[in-house]
């Protein structure tokens, strides 16, 4: 006689210790095997582009720092001003151009450490969230000094950036890249290497290339299922066109796929930032702009490579003091949606490693 | 006819409704409570153990204190992923409307005595920036009773430290014993 089965419908979240902030998932299982996944989202919606309109464009600088993905506040940053300075074509001194390219680039490595500490916690492996947050840390510090926040900054300026870099900075700086360098092989012993880390990400939650494509995947996530497409080579913005660095490409598009290559990434901003440190030039770090600065009439589209993906802010001006409408288009929005394709067929315990794979922001995908 | 066996409740055995007439009645009994009591709120208080919940930014900073440097584990601070084994809630984040019924539920699954603390000016008033705004909640402190505030935007992993820390104080001055008596008294006079 055939047992008797049914589908079962299961709530994760919104207070779950893996969903990354207030994410619901309705997973439907069969057994122990995912037939589908809903994703519940608008937890954490703030309701930012409409609050946008509200303001200035100096005041919006600091809104979208929380507002959008809080994990790469200078990302966010960099997307605003650039938008901004594209519509009113504003000038932007060598110097600032070069100190927002380092910017980023740190931003990018802490973005991607907590990424490595929480998905190790979400595996089992709490060491590395320990290890990754020291070396955030570092990050954090070299922030406050230079901008006087450690988590939102408010330091890109249309026009530049509101401070010069303090003294001894580029030092510090300098002794961060060689720091970090040495400690990277460390997270190869802990986790590429791993026999259980290994078991519960090779091979889990392939996601084709054309289904990243169909879904609009973007960042880490499209890049490990084989999409070679970068923002910063594709459309550069800043100084990216005349630094080198290579964009990690993988074919497998797996969790592990995932790992490798944030951690590349990881090792390509230290390059970059070794760059721009070694030709960072002098002078000027802010054109002269109004603090209530009027955009002229018109739109403008500005994307940005966020740690996260492809970043960008439609902007549409009607000549005041502030926006008439801005649209975000979030890197982590899109990539949730790839989640359902990534998770279909999988075990219940493979949800967790998938979705610490794609890492989600929650306050970007609801904004 | 075998009868159901007599469900006796803990306190028809020990009096519990009673005990604070004796034992203030006994010479020096109200300071031995007060002894009793220093030594269970010492205990409490460090061992703190506050729910994994974190709703935005300032769960990041959250996340930094009980990590490398800060390291909140040496205050007896672990983080417990279920609220039924959670002592305080740490609301670290601006807290939505949709949310709120979650956190007010989180809260009421967790057993007694529980604590609050509001990380951040989010989950204290509704933040710096959200004051015109139609989906964030205004305060935490609307839908459950908040014992710690603190303030910042976010709020660095010290002063959330601090927060705990005069958490603790006001744990160590608690009567917990006394208030837990006069409860019972009141159930059993309400019975």
């Amino acid at each position: 006689m055939a047992l008797r089965t049914e589908e079962l419908m299961l709530n994760m979240g919104p207070q779950h210790p893996s969903t990354h902030g207030v994410l619901r998932m309705v997973v439907t299982l069969d057994g122990e095997n995912v037939v589908d996944v809903q994703p519940d989202i608008g937890y954490l919606h703030s309701s930012v582009e409409k609050m946008m309109e509200n303001r200035t464009y100096l005041q919006n600088i600091a809104l979208v720092d929380r507002g959008m993905d809080y994990l790469s506040a200078m990302a966010n940053e960099e997307v605003w001003v650039l938008a901004c300075e594209r519509l009113g074509k504003i000038e932007v001194p060598e110097r600032a151009r070069y100190i927002r390219t380092i910017m980023l680039e740190l931003q990018r490595i802490s973005s991607h450490l907590i990424w490595l500490g929480t998905f190790g916690i979400d595996l089992g492996a709490v060491t590395a969230f320990l290890w990754a947050m020291r070396e955030r840390e570092r990050i954090m510090d070299l922030f406050e000094s230079a901008t006087g926040g450690r988590l939102h900054h408010v330091y890109f300026r249309i026009g530049g950036v509101f401070e010069d870099l303090p003294e001894g900075w580029t030092d510090r700086c300098e002794e961060f890249c060689d720091y970090f360098l040495d400690r990277l092989p460390e997270y190869d012993e802990l986790l590429t290497g791993n026999p259980i880390f290994l078991a519960r990400t090779q091979g889990v939650g392939v996601l084709p290339l054309e289904t990243a494509i169909a879904m609009g995947a973007s960042g880490p996530v499209a890049r490990a299922s084989g999409l070679a497409y970068d923002v910063r080579k594709a459309h550069p913005y800043e100084v990216y066109e005349r630094v080198e660095f290579d964009i990690p490409v993988r074919s497998e598009g797996d969790c592990f796929a995932r790992y490798l290559v944030r951690l590349e990434e990881m090792r390509q901003s230290v390059r970059i930032i070794r760059q721009c440190l070694e030709r960072l030039p002098a002078g000027e770090i802010r054109s002269k702009v109004a603090v209530t600065v009027r955009l002229p009439k018109g739109e403008v589209y500005a994307r940005t490579e966020s740690p996260r993906g492809d970043l960008g802010i439609y902007l549409v001006s009607e000549g005041a003091d502030r926006p008439y409408r801005v649209k975000i288009r979030a890197p982590a929005f899109s990539n949730l949606y790839a989640l359902t394709e990534m998770m279909r067929g999988w075990k219940v315990a493979d949800v967790i490693a998938i979705l610490g794979s794609i890492d989600i922001v929650l306050s970007d995908v609801d904004r | 006819m075998p009868t159901e066996p007599q469900y006796v409740p803990r306190s028809q055995v020990l009096p519990l409704d009673k005990a604070l007439e004796v034992i203030d009645a006994l010479p020096g009994g109200g300071v031995i409570l007060t002894k009793v009591e220093e030594v269970l709120n010492w205990g409490r208080a460090a061992s703190l153990w506050p729910l994994t919940f974190g709703l935005a930014c300032c769960a990041i900073e959250m996340m930094q204190a009980y990590a490398t440097r800060f390291d909140m584990d040496r205050m007896g601070i672990i983080p417990r992923a279920t609220p039924r084994q959670a002592d305080c809630i740490i609301v670290a984040g601006r807290a939505t409307i949709k949310i709120a019924p979650i956190v007010r539920r989180l809260w009421e699954q967790m057993p007694e005595p529980k604590y609050v603390i509001s990380m951040g000016s989010c989950a204290t008033c509704g933040g710096p920036f959200y004051y015109d705004n139609y989906s964030i909640l205004k305060g935490i402190d609307q839908v459950i009773p908040v014992d710690v505030y603190v303030p910042g935007c976010p709020p660095r992993p010290e002063a959330l430290i601090e927060g705990f820390l005069k958490l603790q104080d006001k744990i160590k001055k608690e009567p917990f014993l006394r208030r837990r008596i006069a409860r019972a008294a009141a159930a059993a006079t309400q019975a």
